[in-house]
Order: structure tokens, then C-alpha cells, then sequence
């Protein structure tokens, strides 16, 4: 925690050391898994059912790579050095990878892969209140965004550079609330409790604003232990970075609203 | 205009006053989106008038910065879903749309021009002596897009009133 600690840090580089491939490796074996799971999934499935879209498995691909590559390997790896790899990395693991997750709609096909009782029981679970407050848009929004905030105004950020054991908590956190977040606006899979498009348009700007607000922040008061520079590159890239991934999010909800409100009555009045 | 009476003549045009609300919705989000988007590409990126953050900036000018932002980037997407949305029901309206619109790249200019550069701080529009001339031009066509974007939509209001009623007696 001393600045002695974070000279040394910019000397011996994290590359070399042994310690940090261990929690690259806890963090990448879930989602290496998760990967494993769905194939066997959509092969099980496919016997009894109609076959599993193509264009999820993808973007279940696509999900695990860009999360294993945020949190392995040499991104992961500069990440520890350069505050804008870090924010890179963020970005893919919190955003655009769990993006893509959720457009794989997993909780469908486990829902087809499971016998119907277990199913039962499984969807039971999704209806049970703390499911349905995970879920809920704005519990989401404060642990996504919240945490970011608390990552990066406080001493969070430099003891996550010290500790292992905070930087799994850190990491699996950003994963999981971006997951959650994107879940719950997005309705890509079934879920308890759908809210209005109205109610998750507004969350959503709020949370957008959220992450605005941060990355300008981030530029003025650079969190401890970032020089000036990194700072300033990691907010841009965090005010950037977001717009990006968030217009695909807009751009799904919008459609839905599209396809959910259209005229189906005036049609067949037109047709009489 | 000439769009405008075809338009009128068309038998589904009822639907235009049923969504007469949608389309000056639609227009103003649009017109806010676009202010947002030209004010991003061409003062931040192109010309780098623009500072992406001011040591001056007051936190209630990043939070209002903040929700601008993300609620243009809304704003533009959802605007253009509207507008399908209006064009599949036979209702686009379009002095009404683009009425809409300058309301809202207006309204949003003039925001941007005295509430974000001049109260809050948040950055000016170019970073020279004769600031004033820069604040002026800048305000003085938010007015006036403002203003055209009034006598639009009014007119259409009177329109819209003398239509039903002879829609009614026929």
C-alpha cells in the first residue's frame, strides 16, 4: 500500500511473476467451463428439440473469449502496469462480453437441456424474491455501476493490486453485475418480473449517465497510485469505450419496443 | 409542402392526428440526438474546440454533462425507432417531425450555450479571446431554431384543428 510497494511494482514486472498466473487461472477455469457446459448443452438438446441456433453459440464463444481474454494472458497482464489496459480490459469484461452472454440466452437452453422436473424446480428458483431483486433494473445499476464508482474513488483500486484475493472478488464482481445489469434490461431469456420499456429506458440513461459521470471523474482525480496520463486515457477510453457497447444495448431494447408495440389491431381493422 | 398535401390526400391519414404526439415526440428527440451528436464529432473530435474536461467544471456540470450524454445517445436510437414506427402506421407527419426536431436540437443548444458553457463551466466553445462572438452566434441560432421550430408546430396545430372539423362534416 505504500508508494516504496508501487515503485518496485513498475520495476518487476507482473509477467514474471508466478503469484499472478494463479488468479489469472481461478478466473478463467469458470468461464472455460461455462463454455464446455453450453456445447454439451446444445448436443444434448438438439436430440429432443428442434436444433439450437447457431448464432448463440457464437455469441456464447465470443462472450468467453473476450472475458477469458480481459482476465488471462498478456492484457491481463498490462493491466496490472497501464490503467488504460486496465480500463480495456474492464470494458470487455464487464460490458461486452457479458453483452454477448446474454445474447446466447443460456438460462433458455438449460431450460431445454434439463429433464421437466428439474426445470420445474429451476425456474422456481428464478421466481424466488432474491432472483427477482438481482434481476430487478435498478438493483442491477447499483451494483454495476456503484461498484465502479466504489473501485475507483477509493483505496479499492491500489488493494486490488495487492491483494489476490481482492482482485478475484473485484473481478468476478465486474463480470457478474455487468451480467446482471445487461440481464435485466435486455430480455433476451425468460425472467420474473418483466418491467416496462419505459422503466428500463429510464434506468438505463441513469446508469449510462452513471458511467459518463465516473470517466470524467476518473480524468480529473486520477484513482491512487495512476499517473496523470494513464488517468486521463483510461477515462476517455472509459467514456468512449461505453458509448460504444451501450449502443448496442439501446439499440436492442429499442427494437424490442419496435416489434412488441406493432399494429397489430389497426391492421386487421385496415383489412375489413 | 409538396409531401405534405400528398399526404392529405392519402385515406390513412387519419393516423397522423391519432399520433400527432409520437411524431412531435419523435422529431424532438431526434433533433436533441443530432445537436448532441454534431456537437461531439464536429466541436470535440473534428475542430478540438471543444475540451473533453474543463479544470472549471462544477460537479453539478458533470452530472448534467453526464445525463445529457447518455440521454442524447438515447435519444437519437430511440427517435429513429419512432419514426419507423410512425411510417408503418401511416402516420408520419413530417412539418410536425421536423418541427420536433428543431425544438429539440434548439432547446438542447441553448442549454448546452448558457446553462452548460456559461453557469456550470463545463467547457467553452473554443478556447480564444472574443469568446463573446463564439457564445453569441452559437445561442442566437439556438433561437431561432427554437422559434422555427414553434411556428411549425403551431401551424400545423391550426391545420390540424380546421382538418377535424371538416373531417367531421364529411
Amino acid at each position: 500500500m505504500n508508494i516504496h510497494n508501487h515503485i518496485q511494482h513498475n520495476d518487476v514486472t507482473y509477467v514474471d511473476s508466478v503469484a499472478w498466473i494463479i488468479p489469472q487461472v481461478i478466473l478463467a477455469l469458470p468461464f472455460i467451463l461455462a463454455l464446455i457446459l453450453y456445447i454439451l448443452a446444445t448436443t444434448f438438446s438438439n436430440r429432443r428439440y428442434k436444433s439450437w441456433p447457431l448464432h448463440r453459440t457464437v455469441f456464447w464463444v465470443l462472450g468467453v473469449y473476450f472475458a477469458v481474454f480481459s482476465i488471462a494472458g498478456p492484457l491481463a497482464a498490462r493491466a496490472h502496469l497501464d490503467f488504460s489496459a486496465h480500463m480495456l480490459a474492464h470494458l470487455l469484461l464487464g460490458m461486452l462480453a457479458p453483452l454477448f452472454m446474454v445474447l446466447a440466452a443460456p438460462m433458455t437452453l438449460i431450460l431445454r437441456t434439463l429433464s421437466v422436473p428439474r426445470a420445474r424446480r429451476l425456474t422456481k428458483f428464478l421466481r424466488s424474491w432474491p432472483a427477482r431483486m438481482l434481476t430487478n433494473p435498478i438493483i442491477a445499476s447499483f451494483l454495476n455501476i456503484g461498484g465502479l464508482w466504489l473501485l475507483y474513488t477509493t483505496d479499492l483500486y491500489s488493494l486490488m493490486h495487492e491483494s489476490i484475493v481482492v482482485h478475484l472478488i473485484v473481478h468476478a464482481h465486474v463480470f457478474l453485475a455487468g451480467y446482471l445489469f445487461t440481464v435485466s434490461i435486455v430480455y433476451i431469456d425468460p425472467i420474473p418480473h418483466r418491467r416496462s420499456f419505459l422503466y428500463r429506458a429510464a434506468v438505463l440513461i441513469l446508469a449510462l449517465a452513471g458511467h459518463s459521470i465516473l470517466s470524467k471523474y476518473i480524468y480529473a482525480h486520477p484513482p491512487y497510485g495512476v499517473p496523470l496520463e494513464q488517468a486521463e486515457l483510461g477515462g476517455m477510453l472509459m467514456y468512449y469505450g461505453g458509448d460504444a457497447i451501450d449502443i448496442i444495448i439501446i439499440f436492442i431494447l429499442c427494437l424490442q419496443w419496435f416489434k412488441a408495440t406493432r399494429p397489430r389491431i389497426e391492421a386487421s381493422m385496415d383489412q375489413q | 409542402m409538396a409531401i405534405e398535401n400528398g399526404n392529405q390526400d392519402n385515406p390513412n391519414n387519419k393516423n397522423r392526428y391519432a399520433y400527432s404526439g409520437r411524431n412531435s415526440w419523435s422529431g424532438a428527440l431526434f433533433g436533441i440526438g443530432l445537436a448532441a451528436f454534431i456537437d461531439e464529432t464536429i466541436f470535440h473530435q473534428l475542430l478540438r474546440w471543444h475540451h473533453f474536461y474543463d479544470k472549471s467544471t462544477t460537479d453539478i456540470g458533470l452530472i448534467s454533462d453526464g445525463l445529457f450524454h447518455a440521454f442524447s445517445w438515447f435519444a437519437t436510437i430511440a427517435a429513429l425507432f419512432m419514426f419507423a414506427d410512425l411510417r408503418r402506421r401511416n402516420a408520419l407527419w413530417s412539418t410536425r417531425w421536423v418541427g420536433g426536431m428543431l425544438l429539440g436540437a434548439g432547446g438542447f443548444q441553448l442549454y448546452d450555450g448558457i446553462i452548460q458553457h456559461k453557469l456550470m463551466q463545463i467547457h467553452q466553445i473554443r478556447y480564444v479571446e472574443n469568446i463573446f462572438i463564439y457564445d453569441l452566434i452559437w445561442n442566437a441560432l439556438a433561437i431561432l431554431m427554437i422559434t422555427a421550430g414553434i411556428l411549425a408546430v403551431r401551424t400545423q396545430n391550426r391545420k390540424q384543428s380546421g382538418k377535424t372539423a371538416s373531417h367531421e362534416h364529411s
